[in-house]
Formats: C-alpha cells, structure tokens, sequence
C-alpha cells in the first residue's frame, strides 16, 4: 500500500505527461451494453433461492406510539411468514456520511410514513396484501402538542453564524439595495430505482444486494444497527439505479430485510413502493431565505446578507446548508449568513443533490438579478465586478476559479444582449418571451479514498474500488485514468466497484466521488509505474507507457515480458491532508436561458439553456457534459414544478407519486447545450479534477425565474413558479 | 386461489403463467420468467420503466395483468439486442450517452422502438400540426412522444439525439 497525503497544490499535473492520450476523451461507458439490453443487474433482481418478500408498513399518524400489531389476522393470509417489529430496524433514513445506525425505535412514531413493520411472505402480492391489511393500535400524541409545519415551531441558530462588519448599516448606506424574502418547496431525489435490497444471512455474516451511494460508510450503519462487527457484514452495489442524495444513507428496507433474513434464516428482498420512497426515505428542506444586498454607485457589493429557516425532525443534525456558495461567490465587506432550523415533525430532511448551493443559489442568484435592475447593468456585469480577490470572510486565496470565463464562454453561445433589460418587451402570439442568466457555484469536497490495482501478467489491468456508479460515470473515469497512467488501451482495464469486500473509498455523494477515488487510482498506478522503473533499470522520468509497452531509454517491453508471468498489485491510499483549509475551492459555471410564458395560462415553457462550466480536469467529455445537462434539468424541475405538498394537519404528502410530484419528462426539456471550460485546478485533487455531478443544478432555477420576470415584469420569489403564482399578475396582452 | 393457464410468446420463446392472478405483466417478467430488463420505477404507470411492447404496441407493463396476455407477442429489451450485438436504438444511446444511471433505458428503448413504428404508421400526437397526413419526426416531435419515459438523470437532450440518429440511419 503506498500513502499519500495531500498538504500542498499537486502541480505535477502527471496526467497531462502520460502518454496513452486517453484521458478527458469522450469515450463510451463500458457499462453502456451492460445497460441497455437490460442485463444490468441492480438490487432486488439477484435471482437468490428461496427469497421471501417484505413489503414496510409505514405509520399514518403523525406522533405516538404503536402500543401493538393484529398480527394473527394477517399471519392467517396464504403465504405470510411473519410481522416483524424489531429494536433494530430503523425509524429514519441515516444522514449522508453518518457512519453509524440512524433512529431505531420504530414504535415511537415521529412522523407520518415512518417504519413501524415489516410484513414477509412467499410471494410480493402476498406481503403487499398483507401489509395493507394490518391493523396497527396507536397512542396519538395530542395535535397541540406536535409542531409540524415549519411556521408552529421556533428556529434556532444552527452553527455559529457568519457576522463581518455591520450589515445593517451597510444597508443603509448602500447607493443600491434589494432587501428580499425568496422560499422554496420541499423536494426530493425520486431515483428511478425505488430503495431495495436482498439481504442474506449466513449464521455468521449478512451479505445484502442493496441500491446505496456509499458503502464504507453504509456498512458501519448497517453494523451498528444490527449490532453486529463491520466485518460480518458485506454489502454490494455495483448498478445503483439513481441516487441524487437519497441513498448515501442506509434506509429502511436495508435493515428490515437482514433482520428478517437473520430471524427466519432465509434470504429476504424488500422493495419500497414509490410512495414508501416519498414518505420514509430523505426530503430536502424547504427553505425560506433572506437576502440583503447593498452596493456602492457602481454595483460593487458592501452589504451581503443571507439568512435562511430550513427545518428537520428533533435530533437530526443535518440543516439544509443554503448559504455554502454565498460564504466565497461574492464580495462585500460587511456580512452576515446564518441557517435556522425548526424542529418539526415531517419526514426526516437530508441530502438532495448539491446540499445548499441547489436552493441556496437559486434564490442568491434571483436576488442579484433583481439587484442589477435596481443599479441599473447588465446583471453579467454586475457579477464580474463582484468577484472577490480573496475569501471574502476567511482570508484564503483562491485555487483555480473560471467564474469569468464562464459567464462569457456561455454568455457568447447563448447571444445575450444585457444592454436592455426592461421586462415584457417581446410577445411572440400567446407567449412573452424572456432571457435570463445566473452563475453556478458549487464548493468543492475531496475526501479519503482506497483504491486497488493490478497490471496482469497478460498486460490487462484490474481497478477495485467499494466506490460506487449511481449513473455519474465512475466505471467510465476510473477505467481511464488507470488506462491513462499504465499506458493501456482503455478496453484493457477491467473496473471492479460496488462491493465492500473491495478497498474503501468515500462513495458517490457531494461531487467528491471522481476526484477521491480517483486520485487513489492514480497513486496505485504511480506505485506500479516505479515497480516497472525497477525492473526496467532507468529513471522515473526516462519510463513512457503506452499501448502496453514500457519504453525506458533504448529499453522497450511488452507488459507479458516484463511481468514474466507475475501480476503487481498495489493500493494507493489518497489523504486530504494540510490542502484543506489553505484555499476556497469550488466549481463554477454560468447559466444563460430564454423562456415563454403564456400570457392566458402562466405556464413557463424553457426555449432554450445554455451552461458553461469550469470543473477542474474533465476526466471523460461526454460523461461529464451529460452530469452537466442533468442538473440544468433539475434546475427546470426546481424551477418551474418540483414541490412536496404537506397536508398541515398530519404532516402526510399528499403528492407522494411521480404523477404528482412533477420532475422534469423529456418535453420540458429543451436541447440543452453545455460546454466546459478548460481547466486544471492543483490544489482540487491530484488529478487536477474537481466535481461535476451538482454543479449543474446550482443557481439553474435562479436563471429561469429571472428570464419569467424578463418576460412578463412578474417577479415571483416563491419556486417552484406555477402558473397560479403568475396568472394574475401578468401583463394585459 | 383461482388458477389460470396462459401461454405467453416473450421475445420468441414460449412461457406458461399459472401463477396468483394479481401478478402484473411486469412481475410475471421480473420474478417468473427471469427478465429482469425490465424494470419497476413506479408500479403505478406513471414513470415508464416498465415499457415493453405487446403485438407492437408499447404499454407500461407494470398496468397490466400477466392474464390478460393469453397469445400475445411480447417483445422485452432483451429481445433488442445483446451485449454482443446491439440493436440500432441500443448503440445510439451508448454512443450519445442517453442514460445515466440505466434503470429507465430499457424502457426508453422499447418505447423509442414502438414509436418510431407509430409514426410511421401517421399517428399525430400533441405537438403535430395537423391530425392527418405523413409525420414527420423533429425534436419536438420525439420529445412529446418520449414525454411517457422519465429519466431522472434527465438525458433527455442525449435520447433525442439517440433516436434522431437512429430514425436517420433507417431512412
């Protein structure tokens, strides 16, 4: 195993001295085949012998007790093998990274839709069935006594707040100023792989097929929960059909089925319904944030203000960290950030895709449009001229940043004319037609990570990881970066993830999946590259690799000739060390739309988007582009339909299905284009990388809602921006 | 329990279902037959996983019952292509990169497949000009008739492009 801590930029940039030239192309998945003829096998499809089904019951009060089940009704239905309402399964979601089980008492009901049992059976009607039919006898805790909507519970500070010079007088004395109030809705990741697994127990060791974002640490919650050693427990995902944040922790059906398995000593698979998805699994906050803004006469920030009330259920640690982009986007002197958080009893809230920046920057981003048109600029120009030299609160310089690059890059694609913007000046028949534009920002995470290599014998190589591809592209990029840096044909490369039987890795989740495990690829390869030296009998910098020939001054080998018959196998175990903390680094983008909206109906349709992006080293084009247009649809859905309704008196969803929480289908979505802007960042990863799976949603909904305003003069500070918010308010035609 | 025997044509090969008449169409593919391709997104017809085609005709599988399928040509996404040897729409969205994560595509395939059959055959839909007469297939077009697949990595523009080229190489 070979160590290496990051304290310093990475500026050898290896990969741009490597020979094999594979790096950043835009290569074909080798998953694709796996995954389009549908022999790409996710979760709850192993074909395990003598499964039996488990289907949850969730609770439908909102706070109590369950005091007992009538189980001998239902364990009189043909096939029902048992209800199980165990000490060990859990109540909520386990938060991203939590490493330990989440809530447990299942009896001890905290909101509507939570865990209370598991019903299993021989076949999945029959457990459906059955979990239909059982009838739960509950305390219900007194509706006075349970705060349930966000506006019946006090906020409290969540972390020290961020307080730098004098806000309020920096308002006053601003040439300029926007004092708003912007909200956002509930939403949530809805993967289109619903939570499963099958889990399988041994005597001694629980092996689960499970659909999970990130192993290493889910096989600890796992653990925990069944109090049992980590190292009795296996799981693997090596498809996972989606996750967006709602499976970085384990949930419900995990554990519920290995408790079965262990209890009835045969394999159980639990599958959620759609609606268990909505109602057990993780919801994002909905947020309701201020924003104060003041500039000089010439638009340069000295007031910024970002304050935000999300909320959670009691003893959830997660708050929706909404202002994560306003701590190093812009500038301005005096300061003042803080998230307050309400206990309430809905749902636990947890992470969906980009945690912060994906509502907090679409509200930031609404904000400073309506900015621009108080100082009277272009709203580009106004995010030029505020863009800081340093940290704007902690001092520290940054490492690359291609924010200004971006909003020109897109700004040229897109054909943006900013010298007028006055609003509802162009009507094509029904529809006002409007443009808009945001930046994207979103911070950058790199975390520990393991990774194994083996050049075969044979010349081919093997990459093992417990690193996870939920659809981001990892088999694509870790195959090419061990390609790249062992001068191998990409084909030659065998990518191993999605099992923790394989070194561990920090999993998919905040963007930092590539470029971690990533750099772990990359260091065992750099072992492996010195073993080659020494065999070879040359300097480190005479050796080229390429095509799988060694090349070392006027030595030149075949990998089967060189290896003689002997693999080399080597870890590379990558450390963030002294790195974190000396810079701000985070991706950035910029945002460019133009929408129509319906002068009878209010409904918004987006013409057109454009996205520019600056994300480190790109490691494979396509995949990357396609993460990028990913998250510019998440910012239509954000926009424009996405919002989880509560009913206010029991907390319940009343949209928990795909047809009526409204994600983005392929009409709304116009052909989106995406560009990356080139860029190599030192201090991101060695690999000069740094994410791309959010960054694309982060500030895409404040775009649209400022081209709706340029549209139609409506400014609405409420998303999602349904026609009901804008038909009364629109222009008369 | 009430028993019935029916005898369903999948992909070519014959399969008998006898088994409790609450199984969808859906669940009889993914649990009896071994089809896991074919996959369960929602269970309620509303996201489009579960595509497959029936004597030509997509349908959301998962709405249907395996009883109700007595003699009928049922083509799964394994019927498509392998691995090996990929169908024309299969290696369009490999090569446009039209998934992500892969558990909707097959289901985008089969109902990408079916309609192009569709507008072939001069069915209008939402968006089209007229109700009669040739269609023409433009973007606009295949995303109305694509709008019954959700795809929450939302590789919407790249499965446009997949079946575009796809439509294009059949001319």
């Amino acid at each position: 195993m070979t160590t290496r801590s990051m304290d310093a930029p990475d500026t050898r940039n290896l990969l741009d001295h490597t020979a094999q030239g594979v790096i950043g192309k835009p290569l074909d998945r080798p998953d694709g085949p796996a995954k389009v003829t549908g022999r790409a096998t996710y979760a709850a499809e192993h074909d395990i012998p003598n499964c039996a089904e488990g289907v949850l019951v969730l609770a439908s009060i909102s706070k109590g007790e369950v005091l007992g089940f009538d189980e001998e009704e239902v364990l009189a239905l043909p096939g029902v093998i048992a209800v199980i309402s165990d000490e060990r399964m859990i109540a909520r979601s386990a938060q991203g990274g939590a490493n330990e089980a989440p809530v447990q008492k299942v009896r001890n009901v905290e909101y509507f839709g939570q865990p209370i049992a598991l019903v299993v059976a021989e076949t999945g009607p029959q457990a459906q069935h059955a979990a239909e039919r059982l009838k739960v006898r509950y305390r219900v805790e007194d509706r006075d006594n349970v705060a349930i909507n966000p506006d019946e519970a006090k906020a409290e500070p969540h972390k020290e707040p961020t307080i730098q010079g004098d806000i309020d007088h920096a308002m006053k004395e601003a040439a300029h100023a926007v004092d708003l109030t912007y909200t956002t809705q509930g939403q949530v990741s809805a993967a289109m792989e619903m939570h499963a697994s099958i889990a399988e127990w041994d005597g001694h060791t629980l092996t689960a097929h499970s659909s999970l974002q990130m192993l290493n640490y889910n096989i600890n919650e796992l653990a925990d929960a069944l109090d049992l050693e980590p190292e009795r427990v296996r799981l693997i995902s090596r498809y996972v059909g989606g996750g967006f944040g709602s499976k970085l922790g384990i949930a419900a059906e995990l554990v519920a089925a290995s408790v079965a398995a262990i209890e009835l000593g045969r394999p159980v698979r639990v599958v959620m319904t759609r609606r268990q998805v909505f109602e057990c699994v993780i919801r994002r906050s909905e947020t309701e944030q201020r924003l104060r803004l003041g500039t000089d006469a010439d638009g340069r920030l000295t007031a910024f203000g970002h304050e935000a009330r999300v909320s959670n259920l009691p003893g959830e640690k997660f708050a929706e960290p909404v202002t994560q982009a306003s701590k190093f986007l812009y500038a301005g002197h005096n300061r003042k950030l803080a998230i307050n958080l309400a206990r309430i009893h809905r749902v636990t809230a947890g992470s969906v895709r980009a945690p912060g920046e994906a509502v907090g920057m679409q509200a930031l981003e609404a904000a400073m449009d309506e900015l621009a048109n108080a100082v009277g600029i272009d709203p580009v120009e106004l995010r030029l001229r505020n863009i800081p030299e340093r940290h704007p609160t902690m001092d520290i310089p940054y490492s690359s940043r291609k924010l200004a690059e971006c909003l020109h890059v897109a700004a040229e694609r897109f054909g943006w004319d900013g010298s007028d913007r006055r609003p509802a000046q162009r009507r094509e028949g029904d529809w006002w037609i409007g443009t808009g534009m945001a930046s994207a920002a979103r911070v950058h995470n790199l975390a520990n990570a393991q990774a194994r290599v083996t050049l075969q014998a044979d010349g081919t190589a093997i990459v093992a990881s417990d690193m996870t591809d939920i659809g981001t592209g990892t088999y694509t990029v870790l195959r090419q970066i061990a390609a790249e840096m062992l001068g191998l044909d990409p084909e030659n490369v065998l990518v191993r993830l999605g099992d923790t039987d394989f070194p561990p890795g920090p999993g998919s989740g905040g963007s930092h999946g590539a470029a971690s495990t990533g750099s772990a690829v990359q260091l065992a390869c750099e072992t492996i590259r010195d073993r080659l030296v020494e065999r070879l009998g040359c300097k480190p910098d005479e050796l080229t690799l390429k095509d799988g020939f060694a090349t070392c001054g006027n030595r030149r080998a075949a990998y089967p000739d060189l290896l003689q018959g002997a693999d080399i196998e080597e870890i590379g175990k990558f450390e963030v060390g002294k790195i974190k903390g000396q810079y701000s680094t985070a991706m950035y983008g910029a945002f460019f739309t133009e929408v129509a909206v319906n002068a009878w109906s209010g409904e918004t349709r987006v013409r057109r988007m454009t996205g520019a992006f600056g994300i480190g080293r790109a490691l494979n084009e396509k995949t990357a582009l396609s993460q990028c247009i990913g998250g510019m649809a998440w910012g239509i859905g954000q926009a424009l339909t996405e919002q989880l309704m509560f009913d206010r008196r029991d907390g319940h969803i009343v949209n928990p299905d795909l047809a009526e929480y409204h994600v983005p289908v392929n009409l709304d979505v116009p052909d989106l284009d995406a560009v990356l802007v080139e860029e190599r960042d030192p201090a991101a990863s060695p690999l000069q990388a740094k994410g791309v799976g959010e960054l694309g949603i982060c500030g895409a909904g404040g775009a649209i809602c400022n081209a709706i305003y340029h549209a139609t003069g409506v400014r609405v500070r409420d998303f999602p921006i349904t026609p009901d918010k804008l038909i009364a308010q629109l222009p008369d035609v | 329990m009430p028993q019935t025997n029916r005898s369903l044509t999948i992909n070519g090969d014959t399969y008998e279902f006898s088994g409790d008449p609450r199984t969808s169409l859906l669940d009889f593919l993914r649990r009896d037959c071994g089809l896991t391709g074919t996959k369960k997104g929602c269970d309620h017809g509303q996201c489009g996983s579960c595509t497959v085609i029936v004597n030509g005709q997509r349908i959301n599988s998962c709405l249907s019952l395996a009883v109700m399928h007595d003699g009928d040509a049922i083509t799964t996404i394994e019927g498509l292509g392998t691995p090996d040897d990929l169908s024309p729409l299969q290696a369009a969205f490999v090569k446009h990169d039209a998934y992500q994560c892969g558990y909707c595509t097959p289901g985008q395939i089969c109902s990408a497949q079916a309609m192009l059959e569709e507008a072939k055959a001069g069915w209008p839909s939402f968006v089209s000009d007229d109700l009669d007469g040739e269609v023409k297939l433009t973007r606009e077009e295949i995303s109305e008739r694509m709008s019954g697949n959700i795809c929450r990595c939302a590789a919407y523009s790249n499965i446009v492009e997949a079946i575009l080229e796809t439509m294009e190489a059949g001319e």
